[in-house]
C-alpha cells in the first residue's frame, strides 16, 4: 500500500450548544465517526448539504476546531494528538482556502504582505527571496506579479480567490482543504479557478480535500468522493461511479437536484426530497436519512445501516442493499426509474 | 416571448439607470428592453454587475431610495407607466398586483412578528380585509405553499423556520393578493440544491394554477433551463441576447451565452473534457470596454469590428442578439448548444 498523505479515522466533532433548563449540557454531534484517506497529489471530494458536517470535517482535520476524538495523520505525523506548538509548525504543511475571498483576505494588507506573511511565519527566507517567491506564486495563479502592490478591494472575486489560493500554496503544503472554493464566484470565472487548481496540483503534488455541494464539480476535480449526511459518510467511491451509478438514495437525490442546463432534460429521474435536514440535536433512529428517503422501509427505523461494498468501487450505508429490493451493491438507478414509472 | 408583445403584462423600454460614484454617475442599466407576456415565465440571467437586479428594482421604483436614478426609458405594467409614478400609487401595486421574493428570506421578514401576522398585514393593507379574514387567508396561503400544519405554524416567528421554509413563507406573502406578476430575484441562491428544486417546483406549480406571470432573476443557467419559457441574457448593463428557452440552449447566438454553457461542469462532463473557462473578469460599470462590452473576453473578437463602435441589438426569427459577428458566427455558436450532447433523453 502506498503511503497516504492524509488518513482520518473515526473523527468525531461535538459542539456544546448551551444547556437545558435543568442544567444538562446540550450537545450537537456535528461529525460522527468520519474516516477518509487521501494519497499524495490526489483530490478527495466531500459533498453534502449545508449542515451535513462537511466543512466541520475539513476544519477539524486542520485542528481549526478541536475534534472530540478520532485520529488524523498527515504523512507520519499525528495531527489530532499534536500540541498547540506542534500545530503551529504543522500549519506549513496543511492549509485551507475558504469559500468567500471577500472575507478571507485582510483588506488593509497589500497582496505582497498577504503572501509574505505565511513565509515570515513558517520560513527563514531572506526578504529578497520572499519577494521573488511572491512574484513566482502570483504568476503560478495567473496574476501579474506587478499586482503585489495592490489591495484586495482592487480585485474581482475570481482574482481574490487566486490570491487566497496563492497564500495557501506559497508555503508548499502537502495538504489543502478547499472549502467550496468556487461557489461565491461569478459563474464565468468558476471554471477558471477549477482548472487553475488542477494545474497547480499537477505541478505541486499537493493533496486536496474539496468540500463542495455540487457533485458535478467534484466529479470533474477528484477521482474519489465521499457523500455526507447529518454528520456521517453515507457513500464513498470513485466519483465517476457515484455520479453515474449512485448506490445511496441521498447521493442520487443530490445529483438529480442540480438542474441540468437543458430545458428538454428536466425532472426526468429526479428524486425530490421532502422536508429539510432533521434537527441534528436529535437525529432520527436507525438510518439518519430515513425521514426524507423516498424508499424508506421498516428496517430503516430500527437498524443503523452498515457500509456495503458497491460494484465499481466504494461503499454505501443503505438497507436497500440487504433488505427490500436487495440491491446487493448494485446501482440505485433501476430502482429510481421503476419508482418514476409507477408514479406516472 | 421576451421580445415585443402587444398584449404584454410588463413592458420595459430603453430603461437607463445610474448610480453615483466618486467619478460621477455610472450607468448600470443601459437601454434595457424586454417584456413579460401574460401567463409567462421570463428569466433574466446574468452575473454580478450585469444590471439584472437593478433593472427589476428600477422598474418598480426601488432604486431612488438607494441613491440611484432612472434617467430615461419606460416601464409599462398593464398599460400603466410605472416610471415617475408616486410612491403612494406604487405602494398600491407593489405587494398587490406585483409580488416579490428575494434571495435572503430572513432579511425580508420582520423577526418581531409571527409569519401569520406578516402575511395577514399584506392582505389587510391591500384588500382591506378584516383581521379575521386576513388571518384565514394567511393560513390558507401557508398551506398553499406546503407548510405542514399551517394553522399552528402561522403563530411561529421567522427564526423558527429553516431557510427553505422561510422562502416558502415569502412566497406565501408574495402571492397572498393574487398578483398578476411575481418578481423573484435569485430566490434559491442561498438555499441547498435539494431545497432549491422544491422551491422551483412550487413556483412552477403556482404559476400554472394561477396564470400569473413570473419574472425570475438568476445567474444559474441550470435554473433557467428548469423554469424559464423565455430568457433575457444580460452582460455589462445591456441585454446581449433574448430568445425562447429552447432556442437559447439549442443554439446560443451570443458568444457570452455559448461561453457560459461551455464553462458549466455538467456540460463539460457530458462532453468528456475540462470546462472551457471564459477568460478575464466581468466588465465593470466604471470601465466599460469600447465597442462590444464582452470583447476583451471573447474568443471571436475581431479588432475594429468588435472594439470600436457600440454594437446594436439585432433581431432575427428567433430572438435578439447584440453581436457584430452574429451572422457569420451562427454555425460555430450553434455548435456550443446543448443539442450537440450525446444523450438527448
Amino acid at each position: 500500500m502506498t503511503a497516504l498523505c492524509l488518513n482520518v479515522e473515526d473523527l468525531h466533532v461535538v459542539y456544546d450548544v448551551g444547556s437545558t433548563a435543568l442544567g444538562r449540557r446540550r450537545r450537537l454531534h456535528a461529525v460522527n465517526g468520519v474516516s477518509l484517506a487521501i494519497p499524495p497529489g490526489e483530490t478527495l471530494g466531500l459533498v453534502g448539504e449545508s449542515g451535513s458536517g462537511k466543512s466541520t470535517t475539513g476544519l477539524a482535520i486542520l485542528r481549526l476546531i478541536e475534534p472530540a476524538s478520532g485520529s488524523v495523520r498527515l504523512g507520519n505525523t499525528d495531527v489530532a494528538g499534536a500540541s498547540r506548538q506542534e500545530i503551529r509548525k504543522l500549519r506549513r504543511r496543511m492549509q485551507i482556502v475558504f469559500q468567500d475571498p471577500f472575507s478571507s483576505l485582510n483588506p488593509s494588507m497589500t497582496i505582497q504582505t498577504l503572501l509574505e506573511e505565511p513565509l515570515l511565519i513558517h520560513t527563514d527566507m531572506p526578504a529578497s527571496e520572499r519577494r521573488a517567491m511572491v512574484g513566482k506564486t502570483l504568476e503560478a495563479v495567473g496574476l501579474h506579479p506587478g499586482y503585489a502592490v495592490r489591495y484586495p478591494h482592487e480585485f474581482s472575486g475570481g482574482q481574490r480567490q487566486r490570491v487566497a489560493i496563492a497564500r495557501a500554496m506559497i508555503v508548499r503544503p502537502e495538504f489543502v482543504v478547499l472549502d467550496e472554493p468556487v461557489s461565491a464566484l461569478d459563474v464565468s470565472t468558476q471554471s477558471q479557478i477549477l482548472n487553475l487548481l488542477k494545474t497547480i496540483q499537477t505541478e505541486s503534488g499537493t493533496a486536496f480535500l474539496l468540500v463542495a455541494h455540487d457533485l458535478a464539480v467534484v466529479r470533474l476535480m477528484s477521482p474519489n468522493v465521499a457523500v455526507m449526511y447529518l454528520g456521517e459518510i453515507v457513500e464513498t467511491g470513485p466519483s465517476a461511479r457515484v455520479y453515474d451509478q449512485p448506490a445511496h438514495p441521498y447521493s442520487a437525490a443530490l445529483i438529480s437536484a442540480v438542474p441540468f442546463p437543458d430545458p428538454q432534460r428536466q425532472r426526468g429521474d429526479r428524486i425530490i426530497l421532502r422536508g429539510d435536514l432533521p434537527n441534528p440535536m436529535a437525529p432520527p433512529s436507525g438510518c439518519r436519512f430515513r425521514t426524507r428517503c423516498p424508499f424508506a422501509m421498516d428496517v430503516c427505523t430500527a437498524e443503523v445501516p452498515l457500509p456495503v461494498p458497491i460494484e465499481g468501487g466504494g461503499t454505501a450505508s443503505c438497507h436497500l442493499h440487504t433488505h427490500g429490493p436487495r440491491l446487493g451493491g448494485q446501482s440505485l438507478r433501476p430502482l429510481i426509474h421503476t419508482r418514476r414509472m409507477q408514479m406516472v | 416571448m421576451a421580445f415585443t408583445n402587444d398584449a404584454a403584462l410588463l413592458e420595459v423600454n430603453d430603461l437607463v439607470v445610474q448610480f453615483p460614484s466618486p467619478n460621477g454617475w455610472l450607468t448600470v442599466v443601459d437601454k434595457v428592453s424586454f417584456s413579460v407576456g401574460r401567463n409567462d415565465i421570463v428569466c433574466v440571467v446574468g452575473e454580478s454587475g450585469s444590471g439584472k437586479s437593478v433593472t427589476m428594482q428600477a422598474a418598480v421604483g426601488l432604486v431612488q431610495p438607494k441613491g440611484g436614478r432612472v434617467t430615461s426609458g419606460s416601464v409599462h405594467f398593464e398599460g400603466q407607466e410605472l416610471i415617475g409614478m408616486g410612491n403612494r400609487q406604487l405602494n398600491r401595486i407593489r405587494g398587490n398586483a406585483i409580488g416579490f421574493i428575494f434571495q435572503e428570506p430572513m432579511s425580508s421578514l420582520n423577526p418581531a412578528y409571527t409569519v401569520g401576522e406578516q402575511i395577514a398585514e399584506v392582505v389587510r393593507r391591500h384588500r382591506g380585509a378584516s383581521r379575521r379574514d386576513a388571518w384565514k387567508r394567511a393560513v390558507e396561503m401557508l398551506d398553499r405553499v406546503n407548510i405542514a400544519s399551517a394553522a399552528s405554524r402561522a403563530h411561529d416567528y421567522p427564526h423558527q423556520f429553516s431557510g427553505g421554509m422561510r422562502q416558502r413563507v415569502m412566497i406565501a406573502m408574495a402571492i397572498a393578493c393574487d398578483p398578476k406578476l411575481l418578481i423573484a430575484d435569485e430566490p434559491t441562491t442561498s438555499l441547498d440544491v435539494t431545497i432549491q428544486s422544491l422551491i422551483l417546483e412550487l413556483i412552477r406549480e403556482l404559476q400554472r394554477e394561477s396564470g400569473m406571470s413570473v419574472l425570475f432573476i438568476t445567474h444559474d443557467l441550470g435554473v433557467v433551463a428548469d423554469i424559464a419559457r423565455s430568457v433575457v441574457v444580460m452582460y455589462g448593463a445591456q441585454v446581449v441576447e433574448s430568445a425562447s428557452v429552447e432556442d437559447l440552449f439549442r443554439a446560443p447566438k451570443h458568444p457570452y451565452t455559448g461561453g457560459l454553457l461551455e464553462a458549466m461542469p455538467q456540460v463539460a462532463l457530458e462532453r468528456g473534457h475540462d470546462p472551457v473557462a471564459i477568460p478575464g473578469t466581468v466588465a465593470q460599470a466604471h470601465a466599460w470596454p469600447s465597442g462590444c462590452r464582452f470583447n476583451p473576453r471573447c474568443v471571436f473578437r475581431q479588432d475594429g469590428v468588435c472594439t470600436t463602435a457600440p454594437i446594436v441589438l439585432s433581431r432575427d426569427d428567433h430572438g435578439l442578439v447584440r453581436c457584430a459577428r452574429s451572422s457569420e458566427l451562427r454555425g460555430v455558436l450553434a455548435g456550443m448548444g446543448i443539442r450537440q450532447l450525446g444523450s438527448a433523453a
